[in-house]
C-alpha cells in the first residue's frame, strides 16, 4: 500500500479506543473501516449492526448508520432491516460469546437463510466483557473464570458449522494477519448471500494469562504459529486438541440469497388470480 | 368505497394492519395468533412487502426492529409463550424509541396453559413486562370491527409517539367471526413518522426535552444516525451520565404523558346516570353490556366502561364514570384482578370496587357479572 489509509468512516471523537492493550479488536476495526474506503462505501449506504460484548462497542468507533442491540440478537435485527431495505450494507459485528453461544440459534438460521449480510465474529475463546467466562468457542480444557480446572464443554469448530449451516462466504483469519483480514471482509462484503469472517483475537487480560500466555506480543506469535492455511493444514500433523485450526476460505458459493428467492416467490404469488389478493 | 365482509379477529388485525401501510411481518406461528402470519404471508407479497417467518419469537422482534428503522412499518403476532420470548427486544424498541406493532392474541395460562384458550391474564404483562424503567401503549379490542380499527390507531400511535403498540385481544376476539365494514382507503386517518426536515450534520434522532419526540430518519436515507439498547444520548451514541441518563428515562415516560388526549381510548355505556359501573375490556365487554342491559330492565342503574387502552391507565375516564357510582364491578377473565388492582388505585375509596374473575379458560357469562350487581 503506497499511501495511509484515511479510514474515513473513523469516529475520531470517540478515540482512544476503551478496548485492553494488545486486544485484537483495534485491528479488526482498522482491516474493516480500511475496507469500507476500499469498496468506496459511504456512511449512508452502510448500516452496521453490532452485539453486546467488547468487540460489540465497536459500532461507537464508526461513523456510518449504526444499531447497537441486545445481547446475541445482532443477527435478527440486521435480517430485518436487509429484508426492508435490501440496498443497505449490512455489517455484523459479533464476538464468540454473543454471535456463536447465545446467538448460535440466530447465526446457523442466517447461514441457512443466505441473508445478504456480512458478519465480522472476532473469537477471542471466551467472555471478555464479563470477566472471562467460557464460550461455546473456548476450546475443551481451557481455563476460564467458570472452567477453574478445564473446560468440560467442547468448542464449536465455527467456520464448519457455518458452511454446513449454508452460508455462502466463510473466512478465518487471525489478527496476525491485517491485510489478509481486510481482503477477507472486502471480499465478505461483496458477495452476495451470508457472509462471514471470523477474526482469531487475543484476550491479553483474562483468556491468555489464565492460559499460561502473559505477553500480548507472545499471543499474536502463538496465533501466527497456531493457524494454518487451510491447503497445508494437515489433521494428523496440527492436532487441534494442541491448538492448531485452519485459515483461509471455507466457501466461496454463490447460492441465491434470502431477498432473491423471495422475489422469485413474489412473482409466482403476482402472476396468480388475484395478483396475490387471494 | 367500504365493503361489508364476513372477518375473523385476527384477518381483521392483519387487514388494519395493511390498510395502515404495514409492509413487514416477522413472526413464529403459534396458536391462537398464527392466522395474521397466514394473512400476512399470503398478502404482503402482492403488497411489494415482505413476509418472513423466523427462528423464534426473539428473532421475530428483532427483525420487526431493524425493518421498521429501515423504513417500512412493521409487525409481528404472538401469543403468551412467545410474548413473553419477545419481551426483551420489545424493551429494546422502548429504549431506541421504534415504531411497530406487537399483537399477542391472550390465551390461557400460566406457561404454555391452555393454548386454544382465552384469558386476560397477560394485562399486568403487556405493561411490565420488561426489565428496567419503560412504558408502552397497549390496546385490546372487543369485536371484530375494533380488530380492525384499533390495529389502525396502534400504527398511528406507534409512528405518532414513536414507540411500541401492543394490540391483545384475548383468544375469543382473535378466532371470531363478524360481519365488518371495512373502511374505504382515505376514510380513516393513517399517520406517517415525522422525517428530519434539517441537514444531515444536523441531524439528532432523539429529544430528551419532556414530552417531545424527535423526527426519525431511515437507515438508508439521507440522514445518518446511530440507535442503541444501552444509555445513550440524544445523537444515539453512549452516554454514561447520570444527567443523561435521567432525561432520557424521564421522556420515555412523558412523550406519552403529553400525548394522552390520543392514546387514552375508552367507551361509554349509560354512565351518565350510574350509580353502578361495571368496567371491563376485550369480549368480557359484551357480557357486561349484556349484564347491565338485564339490571336496567329490573330497575337498576348500571352503566359500563370499556376499556379500549389499557396501558397508559385511563385512570380519569374511570374517576369521571365512577363518579356517582356506589359499586365499581370489575369483570375480567384472570384470577387476581390485574384490572380491578388499577381501578382501586384510581378511585377514592377503593372498597367500593368489586372483581369478578374467571380463569379457568372459558367465556365470562353475562349471569357471572348479573351476580355481583345483585348481591
Amino acid at each position: 500500500m503506497n499511501k495511509t489509509p484515511e479510514r474515513s468512516l473513523l469516529n475520531t471523537a470517540a478515540l482512544p479506543l476503551f478496548w485492553c492493550s494488545g486486544c485484537g479488536n483495534g485491528i479488526v476495526l482498522n482491516a474493516m473501516l480500511c475496507a469500507f474506503d476500499e469498496l468506496n462505501l459511504h456512511a449512508k449506504d452502510l448500516l452496521v449492526v453490532s452485539g453486546i460484548g467488547c468487540w460489540g462497542k465497536a459500532d461507537d468507533y464508526i461513523k456510518s448508520n449504526a444499531l447497537h442491540v441486545t445481547h446475541g440478537r445482532a443477527l435478527s435485527f440486521a435480517t430485518g432491516a436487509k429484508a426492508a431495505n435490501p440496498k443497505l450494507h449490512v455489517i455484523v459485528l459479533m464476538g464468540d460469546g454473543d454471535g456463536t453461544t447465545i446467538g448460535g440459534n440466530h447465526l446457523i438460521h442466517t447461514a441457512r437463510r443466505n441473508m445478504d449480510l456480512t458478519a465480522i465474529i472476532v473469537n477471542n475463546f471466551n467472555y471478555g466483557m464479563t470477566g472471562g467466562q467460557y464460550s461455546a468457542t473456548t476450546p475443551a480444557n481451557a481455563l476460564t473464570s467458570t472452567s477453574i480446572a478445564g473446560n468440560p464443554e467442547r468448542s464449536f469448530d465455527l467456520a464448519r458449522l457455518l458452511v454446513a449451516a449454508g452460508a455462502n462466504y466463510v473466512a478465518r483469519e487471525t489478527v496476525a494477519s491485517g491485510v489478509l483480514l481486510k481482503n477477507r471482509i472486502k471480499k465478505a462484503i461483496s458477495k452476495k448471500g451470508f457472509s462471514v469472517v471470523e477474526a482469531i483475537s487475543p484476550c491479553t487480560t483474562l483468556y491468555g494469562p489464565r492460559n499460561n500466555m502473559r505477553q500480548a506480543l507472545g499471543m499474536l506469535n502463538d496465533l501466527k504459529e497456531k493457524g494454518i492455511p487451510l491447503a497445508k493444514f494437515k489433521d494428523d500433523e496440527h492436532i487441534e486438541a494442541l491448538g492448531f485450526f485452519a485459515t483461509g476460505e471455507f466457501a466461496d458459493n454463490s447460492a441465491d440469497d434470502f431477498s432473491t428467492r423471495y422475489e422469485a416467490v413474489r412473482q409466482i404469488i403476482m402472476t396468480r388470480k388475484g395478483g396475490g389478493n387471494g | 368505497m367500504r365493503e361489508a365482509k364476513l372477518v375473523q379477529g385476527n384477518s381483521a388485525i392483519a387487514q388494519g394492519a395493511f390498510y395502515a401501510g404495514a409492509r413487514f411481518y416477522a413472526g413464529y406461528p403459534i396458536t391462537p395468533s398464527s392466522e395474521i402470519a397466514e394473512e400476512a404471508a399470503r398478502k404482503l407479497p402482492g403488497l411489494g412487502g415482505v413476509f418472513m417467518q423466523m427462528e423464534d419469537e426473539i428473532a421475530s422482534m428483532g427483525a420487526i426492529v431493524g425493518a421498521s428503522l429501515a423504513g417500512v412499518k412493521s409487525f409481528t403476532a404472538t401469543s403468551g409463550p412467545g410474548f413473553s420470548l419477545m419481551q426483551e427486544n420489545l424493551g429494546m424498541a422502548v429504549m431506541g424509541e421504534v415504531p411497530l406493532v406487537v399483537v399477542n392474541v391472550q390465551r390461557s395460562g400460566p406457561s404454555t396453559g391452555l393454548a386454544t384458550k382465552p384469558a386476560q391474564s397477560d394485562i399486568m404483562q403487556l405493561r411490565w413486562g420488561r426489565h428496567g424503567d419503560q412504558a408502552v401503549i397497549a390496546l385490546i379490542p372487543g369485536s371484530v370491527q375494533e380488530c380492525f380499527e384499533l390495529t389502525v390507531t396502534a400504527f398511528n400511535l406507534s409512528e405518532k409517539y414513536r414507540v411500541p403498540v401492543i394490540v391483545a385481544p384475548d383468544e375469543v376476539v382473535g378466532h371470531m367471526r363478524e360481519s365488518i365494514l371495512i373502511p374505504a382507503p382515505g376514510e380513516l386517518e393513517v399517520l406517517e413518522r415525522k422525517a428530519p426536515d434539517c441537514k444531515p450534520e444536523d441531524y439528532r434522532p432523539f429529544s430528551f426535552k419532556p414530552g417531545t419526540v424527535a423526527p426519525l430518519a431511515n437507515f438508508g436515507g439521507e440522514h445518518v444516525f446511530h440507535v442503541t439498547s444501552s444509555m445513550h444520548d440524544e445523537t444515539g451514541f453512549s452516554c454514561n451520565t447520570s444527567n443523561n441518563a435521567a432525561l432520557r428515562v424521564a421522556q420515555l415516560h412523558t412523550k406519552l404523558t403529553a400525548g394522552r388526549q390520543d392514546i387514552v381510548l375508552t367507551r361509554a355505556f349509560d354512565v351518565d346516570d350510574c350509580d353502578m359501573l361495571i368496567v371491563a375490556t376485550g369480549i368480557v365487554t359484551r357480557a357486561a353490556r349484556a349484564a347491565a342491559a338485564q339490571a336496567r330492565d329490573q330497575g337498576k342503574n348500571v352503566g359500563v366502561l370499556q376499556l379500549q387502552t389499557v396501558w397508559p391507565f385511563p385512570d380519569l375516564e374511570v374517576k369521571a364514570a365512577a363518579a356517582k357510582a356506589r359499586r365499581v364491578v370489575v369483570a375480567e377473565m384472570n384470577y387476581e384482578g390485574q384490572l380491578a388492582g388499577e381501578v382501586r388505585k384510581v378511585l377514592p375509596d377503593p372498597s367500593i370496587v368489586k372483581g369478578v374473575n374467571s380463569w379457568d379458560g372459558s367465556i365470562m357469562r353475562p349471569d357471572h357479572i348479573a351476580a355481583a350487581l345483585a348481591e
